[in-house]
């Protein structure tokens, strides 16, 4: 019994090490660029590097937002996000509604559909997507963007969608409906509610991949006044003198939101993505 | 009422069938025809139907073909280097103990970040004179004079899949972490009884429950690892000279930089090949989906 106890704890503090030098690994790269952020230029450069800022500072920030233009990449990010966003919960909550709720031909064939679709190189599709949107003067236009994105994160979440609506017993609504409830009022009062928990699963999801997303709105938007965070950040890593200052006081920019978002899926992420969402 | 309802499902999927049709069923056919056509953003007027030119001229491009060797490389040792520490991560994080929240908040969190911030927080780290890193070497006396992390021949592509680890892990951990939690705990008592190790645990408890997973991860990071650019594209734009150039980048380079849209949409149809064949033989050599599990 002793030795038992002895492995154990062995076994232990030997987890809780790799565990303290992976979150290290992890967390390092976030605290060198913030403690980057809140150094004054002349200090970035200098040598030796320090490891925490002699003269705090928030000029960094002060700057990024003001002459930076990341107020605007900003604002053009939550735009982009939010709208896509609201697109791809309405129309991934109908697919996953009518996929749970209704059996009709071409069901099958929908579901491969979506199956499908999550194989298609992103790169591929970015020639014929600025021709169409060339075509539809869309070009350097937000709307571009909106409709890439939810073209793109439809069929994940409507299989997402399906999972939820399917675990919610369908006699709830029916009992509304032979009370009188049209089907739209039953699905509105009663099946909305319950739910929720998914809608916002699907919403975190896909706000943060809009938020993240950078290929297509490098492509796409050309203008500086238009860009969303991700371009704007990687137009200025590419200048010739860079502000390290102001380019890390971006990224914490940038970082704020998805860390809000992630601290509230990550919980349910494991406990509800990862085997309800591949099995679809 | 019964009538009426059997339009319901067609009538609620009729906006993301005409959305996929428009962007995503429509433009996979697009690439197809464009690839057999000179189109250039620039030269509009040259635009004409130059039948296999494009895909003759790949095959003699040393550009190609390097890039095909960059790809799998970059291919294979993120998909492994991933799978390994992920499910390493995920064993550990799937017991009940102590700050086990935080740490699985703190270890997922690359996962959720953009590759733009990705490569600058790693950009931060590898450049040679502001970069950390030099600095945290020389002070462990591993190097003696500062690297140019990304600029060099024979460093870059090496802190580009070390940037990229960093922000896969945490994809494999989760997955293999939800699909562990569903094996039944009294397996891996009735293991313990038998005398099975750790080792014996995860081979004949664990390993039967993740295998699907496990499958469908790594297909699915190979495909994304395969197409991804944006890391790549701001640390090093695909140099120094190429060494970092994969298919992905070559096609956004030739799109984007270039202009070139019937080139870029010939590699584009290859690249689509490419992925095809690995998707259709890795399915078939794992046995993936027998028992109905799509």
């Amino acid at each position: 019994m002793r030795s038992y106890l002895n492995r154990k704890k062995r076994v232990q503090t030997f987890m809780y090490l790799v565990l303290i030098l992976a979150a290290v690994w992890t967390l390092f790269p976030f605290y060198w660029t913030f403690v980057t952020s809140l150094k004054e230029s002349a200090e970035i450069g200098a040598k030796p590097i320090s490891y925490w800022p002699r003269l705090l500072t928030v000029e960094n920030y002060v700057q990024a937002w003001k002459t930076g233009g990341f107020s605007g990449y900003f604002r053009n990010s939550l735009k982009v996000a939010l709208i896509s966003t609201f697109f791809t919960v309405m129309l991934s909550a109908m697919d996953g509604y009518a996929l749970a709720r209704f059996q009709f031909k071409g069901k099958t064939f929908f579901l491969l559909l979506l199956l499908c679709t999550q194989f298609f190189p992103t790169a591929m599709l970015i020639i014929p997507l600025f021709k169409i949107y060339n075509g539809a003067h869309l070009i350097n236009n937000h709307w571009s963007l909106i409709l890439t994105y939810t073209v793109f994160h439809i069929p994940f979440n409507a299989a997402l969608m399906r999972s939820f609506i399917s675990g919610i017993s369908p006699s709830l609504e029916e009992a509304a409906m032979v009370d009188g409830c049209g089907r739209f009022q039953a699905v509105i009062h009663v099946l909305f509610p319950l739910l929720l928990p998914g809608i916002a699963a699907v919403a975190a999801y896909s706000f943060i991949s809009c938020w993240n997303e950078y290929l297509y709105a490098l492509m796409f938007v050309s203008s500086d006044s238009k860009y969303t965070i991700p371009v704007g950040l990687s137009m200025t890593i590419g200048e010739y003198s860079i502000n390290y200052g102001q380019l890390c006081a971006g990224s914490m920019i940038a970082l704020i939101p998805i860390i809000l978002l992630f601290m509230y899926v990550q919980k349910y992420m494991v406990s509800g993505l990862g085997a309800g969402a591949i099995k679809g | 009422m019964r009538k009426k309802s059997r339009y319901i499902p067609y009538l609620l999927m009729m906006p993301t069938l005409a959305l996929l049709c428009w962007l995503l069923i429509y433009p996979v056919g697009n690439v197809f025809f464009t690839s057999f056509r000179q189109e250039m953003l620039n030269r509009p007027k040259q635009n004409a139907f130059i039948g296999m030119d494009n895909y003759i001229r790949i095959f003699s491009d040393p550009v190609f073909w390097e890039a095909l060797w960059n790809s799998f490389r970059w291919v294979v040792s993120e998909v492994l280097l991933q799978m390994v520490f992920g499910l390493g991560l995920a064993l550990i994080l799937k017991e009940r103990f102590r700050g086990c929240g935080i740490f699985r908040a703190i270890l997922f969190l690359p996962w959720a970040l953009s590759g733009v911030l990705v490569s600058l927080l790693w950009a931060m780290m590898y450049y040679e004179n502001v970069g950390v890193l030099n600095d945290l070497l020389q002070k462990l006396g591993i190097i003696s004079k500062a690297v140019a992390w990304t600029g060099n021949k024979n460093t870059a592509f090496w802190s580009l899949v070390i940037a990229e680890l960093w922000r896969g892990i945490p994809f494999f951990s989760i997955m293999l972490l939800a699909s562990l939690q569903t094996v039944p705990e009294e397996l891996y008592e009735a293991c313990r009884a038998d005398g099975g190790g750790a080792l014996a645990r995860l081979r004949y408890v664990s390993f039967p429950y993740i295998k699907e997973t496990l499958v469908l991860t790594t297909l699915l990071r190979t495909i994304w690892e395969f197409n991804s650019v944006d890391l790549i594209l701001n640390l090093t734009g695909g140099g120094p000279v190429h060494k970092t150039t994969t298919l992905a980048v070559y096609l956004a380079n030739t799109a984007r930089r270039d202009g070139n849209f019937g080139y870029g949409s010939a590699l584009a149809v290859i690249s689509f090949m490419i992925l095809l064949v690995l998707a259709a033989s890795y399915l078939k050599l794992s046995g993936f989906g027998k028992e109905d599990s799509l």
